[in-house]
Protein backbone atom coordinates (compact mmCIF):
# COMPACT_ATOMS: atom_id res chain seq x y z
CA UNK A 1 0.00 0.00 0.00
CA UNK A 2 1.19 3.12 -0.94
CA UNK A 3 -1.00 5.52 1.22
CA UNK A 4 1.75 6.20 3.99
CA UNK A 5 4.56 8.04 1.29
CA UNK A 6 0.89 10.16 -0.17
CA UNK A 7 0.65 10.80 3.54
CA UNK A 8 4.28 12.28 3.48
CA UNK A 9 3.59 14.30 0.37
CA UNK A 10 0.12 15.70 0.74
CA UNK A 11 1.75 17.29 4.11
CA UNK A 12 4.66 18.31 2.41
CA UNK A 13 2.57 20.05 -0.06
CA UNK A 14 1.00 21.90 2.09
CA UNK A 15 4.28 22.87 3.73
CA UNK A 16 6.01 24.27 0.86
CA UNK A 17 3.04 25.88 0.10
CA UNK A 18 2.79 28.10 2.91
CA UNK A 19 6.47 28.37 3.23
CA UNK A 20 6.51 29.97 -0.44
CA UNK A 21 3.41 32.27 0.74
CA UNK A 22 4.73 33.54 4.04
CA UNK A 23 8.75 34.52 3.10
CA UNK A 24 10.09 37.16 2.96
CA UNK A 25 13.28 36.73 0.33
CA UNK A 26 11.79 36.00 -3.37
CA UNK A 27 14.94 34.09 -4.39
CA UNK A 28 13.48 31.32 -1.37
CA UNK A 29 9.67 31.92 -2.58
CA UNK A 30 10.13 30.69 -5.52
CA UNK A 31 12.63 28.08 -4.79
CA UNK A 32 9.98 26.37 -2.42
CA UNK A 33 7.50 27.24 -5.48
CA UNK A 34 9.62 24.98 -7.18
CA UNK A 35 9.57 21.99 -4.41
CA UNK A 36 5.83 22.31 -4.50
CA UNK A 37 5.47 21.75 -7.91
CA UNK A 38 7.96 18.51 -7.57
CA UNK A 39 5.94 17.23 -4.95
CA UNK A 40 2.61 18.12 -6.66
CA UNK A 41 4.15 16.03 -9.76
CA UNK A 42 4.60 13.33 -7.55
CA UNK A 43 1.08 12.68 -6.36
CA UNK A 44 -0.14 12.93 -9.77
CA UNK A 45 2.49 10.08 -10.51
CA UNK A 46 1.09 8.39 -7.42
CA UNK A 47 -2.57 8.88 -9.22
CA UNK A 48 -1.65 7.27 -12.85
CA UNK A 49 -1.53 10.68 -14.76
CA UNK A 50 1.40 10.02 -16.31
CA UNK A 51 1.39 12.93 -18.51
CA UNK A 52 0.25 15.67 -16.06
CA UNK A 53 2.86 14.30 -13.85
CA UNK A 54 5.41 14.80 -16.51
CA UNK A 55 4.19 18.39 -17.82
CA UNK A 56 4.18 19.65 -14.62
CA UNK A 57 7.85 18.38 -13.14
CA UNK A 58 8.82 19.75 -16.45
CA UNK A 59 7.46 23.18 -16.72
CA UNK A 60 6.97 23.68 -12.81
CA UNK A 61 9.91 22.42 -11.19
CA UNK A 62 11.77 23.39 -14.60
CA UNK A 63 11.58 26.37 -16.76
CA UNK A 64 9.52 28.33 -14.21
CA UNK A 65 11.62 28.43 -11.73
CA UNK A 66 14.24 29.72 -14.00
CA UNK A 67 12.30 32.86 -15.30
CA UNK A 68 10.97 33.59 -11.67
CA UNK A 69 14.70 33.66 -10.77
CA UNK A 70 15.72 36.05 -13.66
CA UNK A 71 12.61 37.97 -12.95
CA UNK A 72 14.15 38.26 -9.46
CA UNK A 73 17.27 39.34 -11.07
CA UNK A 74 16.18 42.21 -13.19
CA UNK A 75 13.48 43.60 -9.90
CA UNK A 76 13.94 43.35 -6.30
CA UNK A 77 14.77 40.60 -3.86
CA UNK A 78 12.86 41.84 -1.24
CA UNK A 79 8.41 41.55 -0.71
CA UNK A 80 6.78 44.28 -0.60
CA UNK A 81 4.02 43.71 1.67
CA UNK B 1 -7.66 40.37 10.50
CA UNK B 2 -5.38 37.67 9.97
CA UNK B 3 -7.79 35.48 11.97
CA UNK B 4 -10.19 36.29 9.73
CA UNK B 5 -8.20 35.33 6.62
CA UNK B 6 -7.73 32.17 8.96
CA UNK B 7 -11.53 31.23 9.26
CA UNK B 8 -12.30 31.84 5.58
CA UNK B 9 -9.46 29.12 4.47
CA UNK B 10 -10.55 26.57 7.23
CA UNK B 11 -14.00 27.56 5.78
CA UNK B 12 -13.29 26.69 2.35
CA UNK B 13 -10.76 23.85 3.27
CA UNK B 14 -13.95 22.16 5.11
CA UNK B 15 -16.02 22.55 2.12
CA UNK B 16 -13.13 20.99 -0.54
CA UNK B 17 -13.24 18.19 1.56
CA UNK B 18 -16.19 17.12 1.68
CA UNK B 19 -16.56 17.50 -1.66
CA UNK B 20 -13.28 14.96 -2.26
CA UNK B 21 -15.18 12.11 0.23
CA UNK B 22 -18.33 12.16 -1.98
CA UNK B 23 -15.97 11.31 -5.46
CA UNK B 24 -15.61 8.10 -6.80
CA UNK B 25 -13.17 6.17 -5.65
CA UNK B 26 -9.73 6.00 -8.22
CA UNK B 27 -9.88 3.92 -11.11
CA UNK B 28 -13.51 2.85 -9.55
CA UNK B 29 -15.15 0.76 -13.03
CA UNK B 30 -18.20 1.91 -12.14
CA UNK B 31 -17.66 5.42 -12.30
CA UNK B 32 -19.72 7.89 -14.26
CA UNK B 33 -16.85 8.90 -16.68
CA UNK B 34 -15.48 4.62 -17.28
CA UNK B 35 -19.14 3.93 -18.23
CA UNK B 36 -19.87 2.66 -21.81
CA UNK B 37 -23.00 5.59 -21.65
CA UNK B 38 -23.34 8.62 -19.64
CA UNK B 39 -25.68 9.06 -16.95
CA UNK B 40 -27.98 10.90 -19.45
CA UNK B 41 -28.17 7.47 -21.68
CA UNK B 42 -26.37 8.91 -24.45
CA UNK B 43 -22.60 6.99 -25.53
CA UNK B 44 -19.49 8.11 -23.71
CA UNK B 45 -16.67 8.97 -25.67
CA UNK B 46 -14.13 7.86 -22.91
CA UNK B 47 -15.22 3.79 -24.11
CA UNK B 48 -14.59 4.69 -27.40
CA UNK B 49 -11.11 6.12 -27.53
CA UNK B 50 -10.17 3.34 -25.07
CA UNK B 51 -11.32 0.74 -27.69
CA UNK B 52 -10.28 2.57 -31.53
CA UNK B 53 -7.81 4.39 -30.80
CA UNK B 54 -5.15 1.42 -31.92
CA UNK B 55 -7.06 0.82 -35.30
CA UNK B 56 -8.03 4.39 -35.91
CA UNK B 57 -4.88 6.08 -35.92
CA UNK B 58 -1.57 3.12 -35.34
CA UNK B 59 -0.37 4.30 -32.32
CA UNK B 60 -0.50 2.48 -28.84
CA UNK B 61 -0.07 5.64 -26.52
CA UNK B 62 -4.07 6.71 -26.66
CA UNK B 63 -3.32 10.07 -24.89
CA UNK B 64 -1.19 10.77 -28.06
CA UNK B 65 -3.81 9.61 -29.82
CA UNK B 66 -6.85 11.91 -28.27
CA UNK B 67 -4.46 15.06 -27.70
CA UNK B 68 -3.03 15.37 -31.64
CA UNK B 69 -5.86 13.12 -33.32
CA UNK B 70 -9.06 13.33 -31.66
CA UNK B 71 -8.97 16.08 -30.25
CA UNK B 72 -6.53 17.58 -32.46
CA UNK B 73 -8.12 21.49 -32.40
CA UNK B 74 -7.52 22.07 -28.47
CA UNK B 75 -4.11 20.76 -29.01
CA UNK B 76 -3.79 23.88 -32.04
CA UNK B 77 -5.52 26.47 -29.48
CA UNK B 78 -2.96 25.58 -26.78
CA UNK B 79 -0.32 26.01 -29.20
CA UNK B 80 -1.37 29.05 -30.10
CA UNK B 81 -2.07 30.42 -26.72
CA UNK B 82 1.40 29.44 -25.92
CA UNK B 83 2.88 31.36 -29.25
CA UNK B 84 0.06 34.66 -28.34
CA UNK B 85 1.57 34.59 -24.66
CA UNK B 86 4.99 34.33 -25.90
CA UNK B 87 4.46 37.10 -28.26
CA UNK B 88 2.54 39.41 -25.50
CA UNK B 89 5.50 38.83 -23.37
CA UNK B 90 8.00 40.15 -26.11
CA UNK B 91 6.02 43.00 -26.70
CA UNK B 92 5.89 44.46 -23.18
CA UNK B 93 9.06 43.84 -22.53
CA UNK B 94 10.97 45.27 -25.08
CA UNK B 95 9.12 48.61 -24.53
CA UNK B 96 10.77 48.92 -20.91
CA UNK B 97 14.35 49.33 -22.63
CA UNK C 1 24.35 37.54 -16.76
CA UNK C 2 27.49 40.09 -16.38
CA UNK C 3 30.99 37.94 -17.42
CA UNK C 4 32.25 38.41 -13.85
CA UNK C 5 29.40 35.40 -12.76
CA UNK C 6 30.93 32.94 -15.04
CA UNK C 7 32.04 29.96 -12.65
CA UNK C 8 34.10 27.17 -14.06
CA UNK C 9 31.71 24.30 -12.53
CA UNK C 10 28.32 25.69 -13.78
CA UNK C 11 29.99 25.99 -17.24
CA UNK C 12 31.23 22.39 -16.94
CA UNK C 13 28.71 21.32 -15.93
CA UNK C 14 26.49 22.82 -18.13
CA UNK C 15 28.66 21.58 -20.83
CA UNK C 16 28.03 17.90 -19.46
CA UNK C 17 24.36 18.41 -18.95
CA UNK C 18 22.56 20.26 -21.99
CA UNK C 19 23.90 17.73 -24.71
CA UNK C 20 21.58 15.21 -22.63
CA UNK C 21 18.91 17.05 -22.01
CA UNK C 22 18.72 17.93 -25.54
CA UNK C 23 18.67 14.53 -26.43
CA UNK C 24 16.19 13.24 -23.75
CA UNK C 25 14.20 16.15 -25.58
CA UNK C 26 14.10 14.58 -28.83
CA UNK C 27 13.67 11.26 -27.48
CA UNK C 28 9.74 12.49 -25.62
CA UNK C 29 9.13 14.29 -28.42
CA UNK C 30 9.72 11.21 -30.95
CA UNK C 31 8.97 8.18 -28.44
CA UNK C 32 5.32 9.74 -27.88
CA UNK C 33 3.61 7.33 -29.65
CA UNK C 34 4.98 4.65 -27.33
CA UNK C 35 5.57 6.13 -24.12
CA UNK C 36 4.35 9.20 -22.06
CA UNK C 37 5.30 12.72 -23.45
CA UNK C 38 4.68 14.39 -26.59
CA UNK C 39 5.12 17.91 -28.41
CA UNK C 40 4.80 20.01 -25.34
CA UNK C 41 6.64 18.21 -22.79
CA UNK C 42 9.64 18.09 -25.32
CA UNK C 43 9.71 21.48 -26.33
CA UNK C 44 9.80 22.78 -23.00
CA UNK C 45 12.65 19.96 -22.14
CA UNK C 46 14.61 21.67 -25.32
CA UNK C 47 13.66 25.28 -24.52
CA UNK C 48 15.22 23.87 -20.54
CA UNK C 49 18.29 22.83 -22.69
CA UNK C 50 18.77 26.17 -24.43
CA UNK C 51 17.97 28.20 -21.03
CA UNK C 52 20.81 25.86 -19.01
CA UNK C 53 23.49 27.09 -21.95
CA UNK C 54 22.42 30.60 -22.03
CA UNK C 55 22.78 30.67 -17.74
CA UNK C 56 25.74 28.99 -18.34
CA UNK C 57 27.70 30.58 -20.91
CA UNK C 58 25.82 33.69 -21.86
CA UNK C 59 24.24 35.07 -24.88
CA UNK C 60 27.24 34.75 -27.15
CA UNK C 61 27.55 30.98 -26.00
CA UNK C 62 23.57 30.04 -26.90
CA UNK C 63 22.98 31.79 -30.28
CA UNK C 64 24.72 29.12 -32.15
CA UNK C 65 22.02 27.09 -30.72
CA UNK C 66 19.03 29.42 -31.77
CA UNK C 67 20.01 33.51 -32.14
CA UNK C 68 17.35 35.97 -30.13
CA UNK C 69 16.13 36.94 -33.72
CA UNK C 70 14.90 32.89 -34.59
CA UNK C 71 13.00 32.45 -31.58
CA UNK C 72 9.60 34.74 -32.22
CA UNK C 73 10.20 33.30 -36.13
CA UNK C 74 10.73 29.76 -35.19
CA UNK C 75 7.46 29.74 -33.49
CA UNK C 76 5.21 31.21 -36.28
CA UNK C 77 6.86 28.29 -38.13
CA UNK C 78 5.80 25.75 -35.71
CA UNK C 79 1.97 26.96 -35.33
CA UNK C 80 2.24 27.32 -39.00
CA UNK C 81 3.79 23.63 -39.64
CA UNK C 82 0.55 22.38 -36.93
CA UNK C 83 -2.40 24.65 -39.30
CA UNK C 84 -0.99 23.40 -42.34
CA UNK C 85 -1.37 20.29 -41.95
CA UNK C 86 -4.47 20.95 -40.47
CA UNK C 87 -5.72 22.62 -43.36
CA UNK C 88 -3.78 20.17 -45.86
CA UNK C 89 -7.39 17.98 -45.20
CA UNK C 90 -9.28 20.66 -47.23
CA UNK C 91 -7.51 19.73 -50.52
CA UNK C 92 -9.10 16.60 -50.15
CA UNK C 93 -12.76 17.57 -48.59
CA UNK C 94 -11.97 16.50 -45.20
CA UNK C 95 -12.53 18.31 -42.14
CA UNK C 96 -10.32 20.59 -40.09
CA UNK C 97 -7.25 18.66 -39.10
CA UNK C 98 -8.83 15.21 -39.69
CA UNK C 99 -5.45 13.37 -40.84
CA UNK C 100 -6.29 10.59 -42.34
CA UNK C 101 -7.95 12.91 -45.73
CA UNK C 102 -4.34 14.17 -46.03
CA UNK C 103 -2.93 14.12 -49.37
CA UNK C 104 0.07 12.01 -49.19
CA UNK C 105 -0.22 9.01 -51.10
CA UNK C 106 1.25 5.54 -50.68
CA UNK C 107 -0.31 5.55 -46.77
CA UNK C 108 -3.37 3.69 -45.63
CA UNK C 109 -5.78 5.89 -43.18
CA UNK C 110 -4.81 4.58 -40.05
CA UNK C 111 -0.67 4.90 -40.87
CA UNK C 112 -1.49 8.36 -42.18
CA UNK C 113 -2.80 9.37 -38.60
CA UNK C 114 -0.17 7.92 -37.00
CA UNK C 115 2.82 10.04 -39.04
CA UNK C 116 0.55 13.38 -39.20
CA UNK C 117 0.20 12.62 -35.16
CA UNK C 118 4.58 12.68 -35.59
CA UNK C 119 4.39 15.85 -37.54
CA UNK C 120 2.02 17.57 -35.30
CA UNK C 121 3.88 17.09 -32.62
CA UNK C 122 7.28 18.48 -34.20
CA UNK C 123 5.35 21.74 -34.84
CA UNK C 124 4.31 22.31 -30.99
CA UNK C 125 8.08 21.69 -30.08
CA UNK C 126 9.40 23.90 -32.41
CA UNK C 127 6.83 26.27 -31.67
CA UNK C 128 6.99 25.67 -27.51
CA UNK C 129 11.04 25.62 -27.49
CA UNK C 130 11.17 28.98 -29.70
CA UNK C 131 8.54 30.57 -27.45
CA UNK C 132 10.35 30.03 -24.31
CA UNK C 133 13.84 30.64 -25.18
CA UNK C 134 12.65 33.91 -26.60
CA UNK C 135 10.61 34.79 -23.10
CA UNK C 136 14.07 34.19 -21.53
CA UNK C 137 15.94 35.98 -23.46
CA UNK C 138 13.20 39.21 -23.11
CA UNK C 139 13.05 38.49 -19.33
CA UNK C 140 16.82 39.15 -19.15
CA UNK C 141 16.98 42.30 -21.25
CA UNK C 142 19.44 43.85 -24.31
CA UNK C 143 22.71 44.41 -21.72
CA UNK C 144 25.20 42.09 -22.67
CA UNK C 145 24.68 41.72 -26.72
CA UNK C 146 23.63 43.84 -29.95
Amino acid sequence: MTWPIELVLYVVLVLTALASLEVKNLLAASVTLTAFSFVCALLMLSVGAVDVAFTEAVVGAGLVGVFYIVAIFRTTRRSAD
Amino acid sequence: MKFRHALVLAGLAAVLLYAVGHLPGRGDPSAPAHRRTSPAGTPGAGTYYLEHALEDAATPNVVTVVLADYRSVDTLGETLVVFTGGIACLLILRRRS
Amino acid sequence: MRETSRSLVVVLAARGLAPVIQLFALYVVFHGHYSPGGGFQGGVLLAAAFVLVRLAGGYETGRHQITRRAGPLLGAAGVLLFAAVGAAAFLTGGNLLDHGRVPVPGFAPAELRSVMILVIEVGVAIAVAAVLTAIYDELLGSEDDD
